[in-house]
């Protein structure tokens, strides 16, 4: 904990990342789930971690999004500390109050969506804008319809998610999570739960935000070849530490460790 | 005695305490309901005061008899200088006890709601209160629904037992009836058919018909 007092209290200069991790280490108990994790995102940049299963990659967007405390080392977002915050010149870890508003740069989703069952896909997308950023109704209305006719899913807006199928909760989960207005959108294997046929519909949306907003995206994804069209950058992840990484034809194309070349084969063999 | 004649004797007298037994009962889940979601919230909170005080109360209600609970507030409760009427007396009893119990069902419906749920929410920025309030507990609320419509049975036919501090309520008359008449099966088989009644064909269809209001609502049928 003291080890971080020196760390910087904001960042300065040019070229200041969106996301920085700073030496990070996450640790369950004994086990060192990732250790001291150095990652710079810059803004605008579409970074997707790969990795087999354990190797950390879905810890890296669960601390960033703060479900998950850290052990060591600093996050920063836009240059401010996000796991700690500046007192007397030095960085403590950040109390409930100043997490809540760093994090609301932030926005996820999620692997099962995690749509809210009581409301509709509308209510979904305005309820962060209205309770949260206290946005007036009739603004939070207007933008969340704007985002549902990107997604896609504006004739559904007045459906329960359980009356969608799980490519359009994922979209309408896409939509609330943007009616936010993050700086940083994390996607956390949000093709995984899908069926094979719906998958293109989410993906289709995802390749649209890279396309047409300026927004910094980290990924963790399966899915390979989509990693590969619209990454620009991937980071291998095997065992608690960044592998590789790398532009995504390189990465692909022409893995430099042993490591990544076992895993790119057998993710190719096995589909 | 026909039954019919008896019926037309004591009729008002049942009625009237039947009337006492509706109000005993809506006061009472009042009590209990309140009681219940308080002590739920309490026992997941992370202050340990406030999580002790709702393990405390939950053990000594749930652990210890209604009846000893009753007197205690109704006999006991005077001589600390807490005088109340037997009136609220009764139902504070019984709500306080049923409440208890209520408590073990907001905390588990809390805790059932997925954790997918909290993550969302709290991925939206919303405070904790906000995050209980807006999202989980109109959710847990539909959880729980089913047993508490168990629990309000059992909270019915727990208001038996303030006739023992003399509120006159159904079974306070039949008791009456029973002493002046000596018709037992009429005097107690009237009060059985009434708590049945009570409980089959006015609070089961209430809680059923709130569950599917409540279910269809949320388009989670």
């Amino acid at each position: 904990m003291d080890e971080t007092a020196d760390y910087p209290l904001e960042l300065t200069g040019e070229d200041v990342p969106m996301v920085r991790f700073l030496n990070v280490t996450k640790r369950y108990g004994p086990l060192t789930v990732l250790d001291k994790l150095n990652l710079d995102v810059a803004e605008g940049e579409m970074v997707s971690v790969i990795g087999p299963s354990g190797s950390g990659k879905t810890t890296v967007l669960r601390m960033l999004m703060t479900l998950e405390t850290i052990n060591g080392g600093v996050i920063y977002v836009d240059g401010k500390p996000l796991t700690h915050m500046p007192k007397g010149g030095r960085l403590v870890p950040a109390d409930p109050r100043y997490l809540r508003r760093m994090r609301a740069n932030i926005g996820m989703c999620f692997q099962h969506f995690n749509l809210f069952p009581h409301m509709t896909a509308l209510q979904n997308c305005m309820e962060g804008p209205v309770q949260v950023l206290g946005l007036p109704k009739a603004e939070a209305r207007a933008r969340s319809e704007e985002l549902l006719e990107m997604v896609g899913m504006i004739d559904k807006k007045d459906q329960h998610p359980s009356r969608l199928s799980g490519g359009q909760q994922q979209r309408v989960a896409i939509a609330r999570a943007l009616a936010m207005r993050p700086k940083v959108m994390l996607f956390d294997e949000v093709t995984s739960a899908l069926d094979p046929e719906v998958i293109g519909e989410v993906t289709n949306v995802i390749r649209k935000l890279v396309a047409e907003f300026k927004l910094t995206m980290l990924m963790v994804t399966h899915q390979m070849g989509f990693a590969r069209d619209i990454s620009d950058r991937v980071c291998f992840f095997y065992a608690g530490r960044i592998e590789e990484q790398g532009p995504p034809d390189a990465l692909f194309g022409n893995p430099q460790r042993e490591r990544t070349q076992q895993f790119l084969s057998a993710v190719k063999d096995a589909g | 005695m026909s039954l019919w004649h008896f019926l037309q004797t004591f009729g008002p007298r049942l009625l009237d305490g039947t009337l006492v037994t509706v109000e005993q009962f809506f006061l009472a889940a009042v009590v209990a309901v309140a009681i219940a979601v308080a002590a739920g919230l309490m026992k997941l909170s992370r202050n340990l005061a406030l999580k002790g005080v709702a393990v405390i109360y939950i053990e000594i209600f749930r652990g210890t008899s209604l009846l000893v609970q009753l007197y205690w507030i109704f006999f006991v409760l005077p001589l600390f200088g807490i005088t109340l009427p037997k009136f609220a007396a009764g139902f504070m009893a019984v709500g306080m006890n049923l409440g208890a119990y209520g408590a073990e069902l907001v905390r588990g419906a809390i805790q059932a709601v997925p954790r997918g749920q909290w993550e969302a929410a709290y991925a939206l920025s919303m405070s904790p209160a906000r995050r209980m309030r807006r999202i989980i507990l109109p959710q847990a609320l539909l959880i729980m629904l089913p047993p508490w419509g168990n629990l309000l049975i059992e909270l019915l036919k727990g208001t038996a037992l303030v006739a023992l501090i003399s509120v006159t309520d159904l079974m306070f008359q039949s008791k009456q009836i029973n002493a002046s008449t000596y018709l037992s099966a009429q005097s107690f088989g009237a009060a059985l058919v009434i708590y049945y009644i009570l409980a089959r064909f006015l609070l089961t269809p209430a809680m059923r018909w709130l569950e599917t209001t409540l279910r269809r609502r949320q388009e989670r049928s």
